[in-house]
């Protein structure tokens, strides 16, 4: 058994599944599992967290702590990995959880594994693997030296518990000091609305340049929103100015490894394949039949994207409302 | 201004990964080494700032082995003016590398500003702005795809999840992480090509910065390549037929939906 501290993230209020993801681990090993969780105005989150198994969880609840600012949340989690002496400190590899982690580290005098697609607890010890050449390989990480183990993990790599409403945490305050936070946040503009992030989302919907323009995009954003899934592109279609750069899947943009990655009118670009291939189940929708994504694709379907995409999405959606 | 940009040769995205013998990391024969992609929008931005403040410098630092001075000559030739290679292994991790570029950094009279990209493609930690910008003790604002400069602190706007930006201000000194589309790099003409080859590289050994093996914190075992996949099932009929046969398998089969 080993003693996990789990840092937690929350936007507006509400809790990322991320953080289930690693309370659930860790909690399944039979560790004892500590959860930070930093914001203002979000100690009714605490409950929640204990259906998932977290066993105490501290609350850094500070007007400093409303945005996010590496400086101020390095400061809280620092001061509680140095009070708990964890064997163990895990955080989802998000956009938060990369920016601060390595704070967190540099100040422990400890290393970080970082965006690591498996994790595991052995004898007390966490065991990980991480990508390397954007999946194109992948490595076991041996910490070196004493201090707490530290990795960041991908979105879905170890899955959702299911919550226990009858299980419950303890809650403790965290008192807060901020001190010489220099960096500020002013303004946090919305992007769109309804549709998840495609590092995050359990399924993901691309589309390459066959799909000609961006209004044709919509496309898939309709099969998308039936099933809640993002939508991604490959560099050829972000390039093409299609869609913006945050969208594009692969070595020079985001890596994913969702449930489900259909790829729409995409070839398969090593540097494609080396942001997506991890996924856990993989459709092609091409019309050439040697197209390389065929290779790593479950499901193959050698035809029009323009004809196959939109009866794909009334299927879907029969398939919801069932 | 004293800008200083840290950037990293990594393998061609091109590269086909091979192992090494022991499965530590990869066979680096025949690769053709590039400047990390996001690295090139750090280059560009520091030289915009350069072009905007009269009497800037630009100094670009790398680490690894020698082979990296290639990848420094690219920079110089966009237009950088000096070059500091800091001579590390090949196998230094993360924290060892920030390090020792921290010392360097440090041994320089002043930094204004520190630019790099918000990770290299290779390795794709995402680490070492953060840990270098620590290690000097300067805040950082990571994932920019825009800034804005006055004399005394940079207001970024960086890119989070679901789309969302931040508006983020810092003042200066502080480490700022480009992210692809913060500019447009430039390409590096002849002349300036041919003047690179024959500008001064600095070098700095790990132990004129104070690092050894002892700043070594992870270590990579057991690489392996992704498992061949069995190419899958291919789904015929027309466009509807096709459909309906892959939800079918998608919910049934693969209970993904």
């Amino acid at each position: 058994m080993a003693k996990v501290l789990v840092v937690a993230e929350q936007r507006d209020g509400r809790l990322k599944k991320t953080t289930f993801e690693l309370i659930g681990a860790s909690a399944a090993a039979g560790n004892e599992t500590h959860v930070v969780l930093l914001g203002d105005g979000i100690q009714g989150l605490a409950t929640e967290l204990g259906h998932y198994g977290a066993n105490t969880v501290h609350v850094a609840n500070d007007a400093g702590l409303k945005f996010y600012t590496a400086e101020a949340y390095a400061q809280v989690v620092v001061a509680l990995a140095k009070s708990l002496n964890p064997d163990v400190i895990l955080a989802a590899h998000s956009p938060t959880g990369r920016d601060l982690m390595p704070k967190v580290t540099s100040r422990l005098g400890v290393g970080l594994a970082s965006d690591c697609v498996q994790a595991s607890f052995e004898g007390g010890k966490l065991k990980v693997r991480r990508p390397l050449y954007a999946g194109k390989a992948t490595a076991e990480v041996e910490f070196v030296g004493a201090g707490p183990q530290v990795a960041t993990i991908r979105a879905n790599a170890l899955g959702i518990p299911k919550p226990d409403t009858s299980k419950s945490a303890v809650v403790s305050a965290v008192a807060v000091t901020l001190a010489g936070v220099k960096t500020s946040v002013s303004e946090v503009v919305q992007g769109q609305a309804g549709r998840p992030d495609v590092t995050e989302a359990s399924i993901v919907i691309s589309g390459g340049r066959s799909l000609k323009n961006a209004e044709n995009f919509k496309m898939l954003e309709e099969a998308a929103d039936v099933i809640g899934a993002a939508v991604g592109a490959s560099r050829a279609a972000v390039d093409a100015g299609f869609r913006p750069h945050r969208d594009q899947v692969g070595q020079t943009g985001k890596v994913v490894s969702p449930n489900l990655y259909i790829a729409c009118g995409i070839s398969g670009a090593i540097q494609h394949l080396a942001g997506m291939r991890s996924s856990k189940v993989i459709v092609a929708i091409n019309t050439d039949p040697e197209a390389p994504i065929f290779q790593i694709a479950d499901y193959g379907v050698v035809g029009d994207l323009f004809a196959v995409t939109p009866a794909l999405k009334d299927e879907l959606r029969k398939l919801k409302d069932h | 201004m004293n800008i200083y940009v840290c950037i990293k040769q990594v393998p061609d995205t091109e590269t086909k990964i091979k192992l090494n013998a022991d499965n530590t990391g990869i066979d680096t024969a025949g690769i053709k080494w590039i400047m990390s992609p996001f690295d090139e929008f750090a280059v560009e931005e520091a030289l915009r700032l350069k072009e905007k403040n009269a009497g800037s410098t630009v100094t670009v630092v790398s680490a690894g082995p020698v082979r990296v001075v290639d990848t420094l000559r690219t920079a110089l030739a966009m237009g950088a003016d000096n070059a500091i290679h800091v001579d590390a292994p090949e196998t230094a991790d993360n924290y060892r590398v920030a390090k020792a570029i921290a010392a360097a950094l440090k041994k320089e009279p002043k930094v204004d500003i520190v630019f790099t990209g918000k990770e290299a493609i290779d390795d794709g930690a995402a680490q070492v702005s953060q840990l270098i910008a620590e290690a000097v003790g300067i805040p950082y604002v990571t994932v920019v795809l825009n800034a804005e400069y006055s004399a005394d602190s940079v207001k970024c706007r960086r890119e989070v999840e679901g789309g969302a930006i931040e508006v983020v201000t810092t003042p200066l000194p502080a480490l700022v992480a480009a992210q692809k589309g913060m500019n447009e790099p430039r390409y590096a003409s002849l002349p300036n090509i041919m003047k690179a080859k024959k500008k001064e590289v600095k070098v700095l050994k790990e132990s004129d910065l104070g690092v050894s093996d002892a700043d070594q914190k992870i270590r990579y075992k057991n690489l392996q390549l992704p498992p061949p996949k069995q190419a899958g099932k291919k789904i015929a009929g027309d466009p509807a037929t096709q459909a309906k046969e892959l939800a079918r398998l998608l919910h049934e089969e693969a209970k993904v939906i």
